[in-house]
Parts: structure tokens; C-alpha cells; sequence
């Protein structure tokens, strides 16, 4: 029986789940500067006056600009997926078509020794943690 | 020495540092209130001036001690015996302290008053600092750590290890800032920890965020700084013939589109639509403060930079010009930010390192130690013939924060 799977709180509409996952942000429509995540209400670009977005999907596909884990378990709002605690390893990837760097956990199965400045790595969706009705689902970078 | 010619020009847009005061860093877990007043009336005793005498209070918040942090001008006001003194409280993260200063010298140059006082203290909870308790999803402080697991450290480590795959640095260049440092803190009375360090205990030490050893990644600590500030007239009828000046604060945002990851951020600003701006946010934060001192790193003879981790303390040797990009950990390996080391003195004090964090007091006493190097009175600790400094750190979410003072 699997439990219903949801977006983790704070990260709805954040992302697609499903076979090409992908992150979920916004373009200005004024002047297209790409917000992840998306931006509400009001162009953060100092010369651009816009306030209507429209969706955009971000690239899959980034480069590593560096990454790192976690090898104490963070404290609460975090949420721990084992007991005892199992360390992760976190990316930031830069995304070249929207000029921006994302942060992501990075894919279970994969540690440190997969990642180095430069690598390439893809947008896949996974689950963050579970309780007893939901798996909350999250956004992480696969090495390639 | 045209350093220190240029150095010693005035300019009217100084004001005298009068006094400074801290309590000792520490884990005393008493109210924070108590380290600001011990703070304070130190600086004010420094400076020969006596409360009543202040015009203007400003307090450098704490957002963990309930709400007589969030109003921290009014609570040290009242605890020091209310005057009826203008007043401001002022958060900006780690930058509280160079905001607070930053307030305190408008009202002097504005003429509004003459002289101020300048207060931040905290007590702070072991362990990782962590967004408060409830749930928060709209701010991104409380969902980087639930989204991610991603701990202050964990954006430390970012840098750190960029700095290894572009530049070879190595985790034992991290430790010899840890190593520095706690040997220039050693005899630092207001440091918590005044203990030598080895480079092999660093790389024993447990893996926090890989590359970083617990031994590279500050603590967070309880205490309290104070500095007492006036108009140059204003000393000058104290008979302070040369004080030590505040030649420039930078409070300075980053500019967008701000494309270094930044904590508590999921991304940076993107560059789709315009190009980064010339000088990253680090590079601008001491940047802004040079030029308004009319000062280069050229003329610098102490920094105290925000180390909280080692691998950090090199990425500010590059920020604040004392070396290019890369270079950082060639200064380290050949002692040049070290006591007697043929650089800028870097965290004479013994930085974060050894004191730990204790946010809202931590830029007021990096001014502290300034003034004490430049008046030549920090002891064992002493930088030769220190003319020049600047203080350099950021607070969470975009708070710049550099002071330049001189002779």
C-alpha cells in the first residue's frame, strides 16, 4: 500500500512530480528575470517596474558549483528520515539558462565521493520524510 | 608612510571613538541583558563619560531572548536607569552591531547629538543556530532547514569547498587559520576559549558539513560590547586630543542580481534578464567602506573579519583586498595575516575562533578590538605600530557590515 505522496510543506507548486520532474518557478514578464522560487508579487529587478509573472519550468539539468553534507542531523523544523540519523549530501547547481545557482539534497544513494565543482547532475523528485498518512516529497540533484 | 599620512587626514565626516567596553565572551547563560549594562558601563568608563551624558542610545537586537531583545535600545536604557534619551533599536542579523553604530553616527553628523552609545549583547542556546520554534512556511529561514537539512555550516562548507576544487586549497589551510587564531586570542581576557590548537587536532576533529572539522566552525556564545562615539568637537572638549576615528561604515545590500548562494537562500538572483554586478556582495561590503574613508586596503594594518568558519577568514583576505582571488591561502601558509607576520594582522583578537558568536555584540566588539590595537593597548596581542583597520562581516539575508577606523 503506498501512502498518498505530497509536496513537502512550504514547497507546493514547487516542482513536478513524474517521469521529467522539474522545478517550478517564475519569469517577469516585463523583463524576464527567472524567480525559484517563484515571485509573488513585484519584479526584484531594480530597473524593471513588473509585476506579472508567467510560469517557468527550470532547466533539468545544471552544473555543480559546490556541494557538501551534512553529517550531524540538523535540528527541527528538519525532519529525520532514519533512526539512527543517516547523513546527506547537499549541492548547489548552477543553472546555465536561467544564471542562477539552486540548492538541492542531493539523490539518495549517492554521497560526496560522486560530486566535484563543475559536474553535471539532474532534477529528480524524492521522498524528504514520512509520517503515517503522507510521503512528503522533495527536489533533489542526481549526479550524472 | 604615506599610509600613514593619508590615514591621519580628517575628514568631516569622522566621529571620535570615546570609549569601549565588552564583557567576556563565554557560556555564562545569564540574561543578556547583564553582559550589555557590564559592556556598557565599561565603555562608558573608557571614555570618562557618564551615562547621564549620553544623547542617544543604540541597541543591536537579539531575536532569541524574547522581547526585550527585539527592543534591545530600550531594555539596555532601562537597565542602565532610563534618562530619557533618544533611542533606537536595530537588527540586521550579524550586522546589528555596524547598524547600530551606523545610526548612532548619523545623529552625531547630522547634529543631532553629540554623543552616543552603541550596545549589543546576547545569550545564546548550544549547539546549531536554528530558525525559532512553530511552523514557518513562508519564511526561508525555517524551510531551508526543513527542505534541505541545510545548517549555517552547510553554506560555510559551500565556500570551502569551492575553494578547494578551484584552488587547490586544502582542509590543513583551513586549519592553520583555526591554529592562527587561537594563538593571537591566547591571552585575549574577553575570548572564550584561550587554548592553542594544533593543525592535527583540527583534522581530527569530527566532519561537520565536509571539508569542515568541528575545530573550523565558530561556537555561539553568550556576551556583550559597547562603544561610546561623540562628535570630534565633542572630544575635543573632553581633551581627547587624537581619538580613534570611525573613518566609514558600509551597510551596504548586495546589488542584483546577487549570484553568490547566500544564506538562508534555496538560490541566487538570476542573471537572465542582467548581467552581475562588478564586485560581488562580499567584495562591495568593505569596498563601500574604503571609499567613503577615502582608504585602501593599502592602508590597513589590522582587520577583523567574520571567521565563522576558518575556510571563511580566506575568502575575506580576497574580499577585503588584501590578495586576489585564489590567493588567500598562500597568505596563510607564509604567516602573513599572522602577529608579526609581514601582512595585515588578521583577527588579532583571535576572531570567532575564539570567541564564538554572540551575533548582536559580535561587529561592535570587532570595533572594540580595532580601537584597542590602535590605541596600542591590546597588550600581548599587540599589532606594531597599528595605524589603520577595518572590520568586516554580513548578516543573514543581505546586511552588510564594515567599519574603517584610524588613528
Amino acid at each position: 500500500m503506498h501512502k498518498p505522496q505530497v509536496p513537502a510543506l512550504g514547497a507546493e507548486g514547487w516542482f513536478t512530480d513524474g517521469d521529467e520532474p522539474a522545478l517550478v518557478g517564475n519569469r517577469c514578464t516585463a523583463c524576464g528575470t527567472v524567480f525559484f522560487p517563484a515571485a509573488t508579487f513585484a519584479c526584484r529587478n531594480p530597473d524593471c517596474d513588473g509585476n506579472e509573472f508567467e510560469p517557468a519550468s527550470l532547466s533539468r539539468r545544471g552544473t555543480v558549483w559546490s556541494y557538501t553534507d551534512a553529517q550531524y542531523q540538523p535540528p527541527p523544523p528538519y525532519v529525520p528520515r532514519n533512526d539512527p540519523y543517516e547523513p546527506f549530501a547537499i549541492a548547489a547547481v548552477e543553472l546555465p539558462d536561467e544564471g542562477m545557482v539552486v540548492l538541492g539534497q542531493v539523490a539518495d544513494g549517492y554521497t560526496l565521493d560522486d560530486l566535484h565543482v563543475g559536474g553535471q547532475v539532474e532534477l529528480v523528485v524524492e521522498t524528504l520524510f514520512e509520517d503515517d498518512d503522507h510521503e512528503y516529497r522533495i527536489w533533489r540533484w542526481k549526479p550524472l | 608612510m604615506e599610509a600613514a599620512v593619508t590615514a591621519g587626514t580628517t575628514s568631516s565626516h569622522d566621529i571620535a571613538v570615546l570609549g569601549v567596553g565588552m564583557h567576556p565572551w563565554g557560556k555564562w547563560g545569564r540574561n543578556f541583558v547583564e553582559y550589555g549594562v557590564d559592556a556598557a558601563r565599561r565603555a562608558l568608563d573608557d571614555a570618562g563619560v557618564s551615562w547621564r551624558d549620553i544623547q542617544f542610545v543604540a541597541g543591536a537586537d537579539t531575536v532569541r531572548n524574547g522581547y526585550p531583545g527585539y527592543v534591545a535600545g530600550a531594555t539596555f536604557a532601562q537597565a542602565l536607569g532610563w534618562s530619557g534619551q533618544q533611542v533606537a533599536s536595530c537588527y540586521a542579523a550579524c550586522a546589528s552591531g555596524a547598524t547600530a553604530l551606523a545610526a548612532a553616527r548619523a545623529q552625531i553628523l547630522a547634529g543631532l547629538c553629540d554623543v552616543a552609545l552603541v550596545v549589543g549583547a546576547d545569550t545564546t542556546p548550544k549547539g546549531f543556530l536554528a530558525p525559532t520554534a512553530g511552523d514557518r512556511p513562508d519564511d526561508p529561514d525555517w524551510l531551508r532547514f526543513r527542505l534541505l537539512g541545510a545548517t549555517n555550516p552547510t553554506y560555510f562548507a559551500l565556500y570551502a569547498r569551492r575553494r578547494m576544487d578551484l584552488y587547490g586549497a586544502t582542509e590543513r589551510d583551513f586549519a592553520k587559520v583555526k591554529v592562527k587564531n587561537a594563538r593571537h586570542g591566547l591571552h585575549n581576557e574577553y575570548a572564550r576559549y584561550r587554548k592553542e590548537v594544533t593543525e592535527d587536532e583540527v583534522l581530527a576533529s569530527p566532519i561537520v558539513a565536509s571539508p569542515l572539522h568541528l575545530l573550523d566552525i565558530c561556537a555561539t556564545s553568550d556576551g556583550g560590547a559597547a562603544i561610546v562615539v561623540s562628535s570630534m568637537a565633542y572630544a575635543r572638549r573632553q581633551c581627547v586630543d587624537e581619538p580613534v576615528r570611525v573613518r566609514g561604515i558600509s551597510t551596504v545590500t548586495p546589488t542584483f542580481p546577487n549570484t553568490v548562494i547566500e544564506m538562508p537562500n534555496f538560490s541566487t538572483d538570476s542573471s537572465a534578464a542582467l548581467a552581475p554586478p562588478p564586485l560581488t556582495f562580499r567584495d562591495s561590503i568593505a569596498a563601500a567602506a574604503y571609499e567613503e574613508a577615502g582608504l585602501g586596503p593599502e592602508d590597513m594594518d589590522v582587520a577583523e573579519v567574520y571567521d565563522l568558519s576558518s575556510a571563511l577568514e580566506l575568502d575575506w583576505y580576497e574580499n577585503i583586498g588584501l590578495c586576489k582571488a585564489g590567493e588567500a591561502e598562500r597568505l596563510i601558509n607564509d604567516g602573513d595575516t599572522a602577529l608579526g607576520g609581514k601582512g595585515v594582522t588578521v583577527n588579532p583578537s583571535g576572531g570567532l575562533a575564539c570567541f564564538g558568536e554572540a551575533v548582536p555584540a559580535q561587529a561592535i566588539a570587532q570595533v572594540c578590538e580595532v580601537t584597542w590595537q590602535l590605541r596600542g593597548q591590546a597588550g600581548s596581542r599587540q599589532v606594531d605600530d597599528a595605524s589603520a583597520g577595518v572590520t568586516v562581516n554580513q548578516g543573514l539575508f543581505g546586511h552588510g557590515s564594515s567599519v574603517i577606523l584610524s588613528r
